[in-house]
């Protein structure tokens, strides 16, 4: 048993490139975006249906509630920005060539932050976060990932539940 | 116990996958994965050339830009080469250099807002495609109708209406709009510029809005130091023609009535346009939003700009010095093997044969519990593999 869970903790931390390498897409799930407070980029809270019995409500919503405040931080319009504006028009905008914005740098952040989420909370689930900047910001899509070495999605949540217990 | 490293799938090592077929109509995206990575420029659906391995880009019809260009060099090199030395020796040294200033300014600003990404929407992969389709058609008609074209949604009180684009086969976000020119939708879409030869859109606005500003001051400021050359050339003769012909042969005369000529016209539209478009900026409002009337309330009800921040000072701070967007189309990416295998839409199985090693290490704890078919779609798409 010990060995069982050991073989466990550290197969889910490798979960990713299990989930390419092992399991079959069954399919996608699309968070689409929220335009009811304008252009902002903000992802919808509303819980997909699709994922019912493959993830609980809440870590979904604490996601997306994190990437919508990564998002407000990068369009915030407030000193640093007026400062980058204002000295790249100073210099013709060629600043831009050199200088890496401040949306860029939570681009990397939130990058970041997704790729851990996959691999702390998704992965063992069988599903895989795909970062929104590569769908043009238009969805958060979810890929639904069936993992044919373990069996059936059932079999996958109760070794998931038991790894974490275990970590 | 290395190989459970983890790997970023090289989609140069991966096979070529045999294309499978997909349900419904997809985009005029050409996926053709060659023997030597291409970069995702190779294969952009929308209507736009690129150069230096997709660093630059225009659009297809690049208009009149080199007119633009050769009409702001052509005036620029004139004012330069005859009206500068007389001014320097009769009034001030300080003009070419503040000519210079504003000449390398425009020129550079007229560049970047050329050769800018003007904030190009990406098409809908064929999966997000679907499930708006799948989304709009929940009567569980199967067979193929054009989703309904409209969808609302409430931004500050206030009704917009969002359309569905065929060509990108999404809902297009608030302000945006398909350029017929460019075949691309274009987040804030302001206009297609033929000058500049390239749409004016989110991304870019701020460089065409400094451009031609900072040309109005170019071309207002040539126009005085040309009308005070000839002035001060009149002065000291009998005469503004006399002043014209007056020739140390360097300084003939249908040169100088082609700068003058050039600037008039340029002066007035350009100072016009610039006051339009200030106009625009100190509202929040888009060219293409002035042209329709989307806010003016010309069908009677109370509509107002749900996008206006209701302050001059704040609407400008947010529009110009506001942070700048990333491109959302990713030219010089590479095109991975495995985003064209994923986006048939079928149960793929990624190829497996070449990892046995780490199957074998991970597959340990797998045996515990008891193995079950494997899904029978998955066993038809394995010889893609």
């Amino acid at each position: 048993w010990e060995l069982h869970v050991a073989e466990r903790c550290k197969r889910e931390f490798h979960n990713l490139q299990e989930l390419r390498h092992n399991a079959s897409l069954v399919t996608k799930v699309f968070v689409q975006r929220d335009y009811t407070e304008g252009t902002v980029c903000r992802f919808q809270a509303k819980f997909p249906s699709e994922l019912d019995n493959r993830i609980e409500r809440t870590l979904l919503e604490e996601t997306v509630k994190t990437l919508n405040s990564y998002y407000v931080e990068a369009e915030k319009i407030g000193g640093q920005s007026y400062l980058e504006g204002c000295l790249a028009c100073a210099t013709a905008y060629i600043v831009f060539l050199c200088m890496e914005t401040r949306y860029e740098k939570v681009l990397k952040k939130i990058s970041g932050y997704i790729h851990e989420q996959n691999e702390k909370i998704y992965a063992p689930r069988g599903l895989l976060l795909t970062d929104p900047v590569e769908r043009g910001m238009r969805v958060l899509e979810i890929s639904v990932f069936e993992d044919r070495g373990s069996g059936s999605s059932s079999p996958s949540s109760s070794m998931s539940s038991a790894g974490s217990s275990a970590r | 116990m290395n190989n459970c490293e983890y790997q970023q799938i090289d989609p140069r090592t991966l096979p070529t996958p045999t294309p499978t077929p997909h349900h419904g109509p997809v985009g005029d995206r050409p996926e053709e994965p060659k023997g030597k990575p291409s970069r995702k420029w190779h294969v952009f659906p929308g209507k736009n050339r690129f150069y230096c391995d997709g660093r630059i880009m225009v659009a297809r019809q690049s208009g009149v830009l080199p007119l633009t260009l050769g009409l702001i060099l052509i005036t620029s090199g004139l004012f330069f080469i005859f009206d500068c030395p007389f001014l320097v020796k009769h009034l001030t040294s300080c003009i070419p250099v503040i000519g210079g200033f504003l000449f390398v300014f425009v020129v550079i600003t007229l560049l970047q807002t050329s050769f800018t990404d003007p904030g190009i929407l990406p098409r809908a992969t064929p999966d997000e495609a679907a499930d708006i389709e799948k989304q709009i058609d929940n009567t569980g008609n199967t067979s193929y109708r054009p989703p309904p074209r409209t969808k609302e949604v409430v931004i500050n009180q206030q009704v917009v209406k969002l359309k569905y684009c065929f060509t990108c086969k999404m809902f297009r976000p608030p302000r945006t709009s398909h350029c017929s020119l460019c075949d691309n939708c274009v987040e804030r879409f302001d206009h297609h510029c033929p000058w500049v030869g390239n749409c004016v859109g989110k991304r870019n606005y701020r460089f065409f809005y400094t451009f031609i500003v900072s040309l109005s001051f170019h071309t207002a400021f040539i126009f005085g130091c040309v009308t005070t050359h000839l002035s001060l050339r009149a002065q000291g003769g009998k005469g503004l023609v006399f002043a014209l012909q007056e020739s140390p042969g360097r300084y003939p005369l249908p040169l100088t009535a082609v700068e003058l000529v050039i600037c008039f016209f340029s002066v007035w539209s350009i100072l016009g346009l610039s006051g339009f478009h200030t106009y625009l900026v100190a509202s929040n409002l888009t060219t293409n939003e002035d042209i329709k009337g989307s806010w003016s309330g010309k069908s009677g009800e109370d509509v107002t700009n749900p996008y206006s921040q209701r302050n001059i000072f704040v609407n400008c701070c947010s529009v110009l010095c506001g942070p700048m967007p990333p491109s959302l189309i990713d030219r010089r990416g590479f095109l991975p093997a495995d985003e064209s295998v994923q986006t048939a839409g079928a149960d793929i199985e990624l190829p497996d044969l070449a990892n046995k090693s780490e199957i074998n290490v991970v597959g340990g704890p797998s045996q515990l519990a008891p193995p079950s078919p494997a899904p029978p779609s998955s066993q038809n798409n394995s010889s893609s593999a």
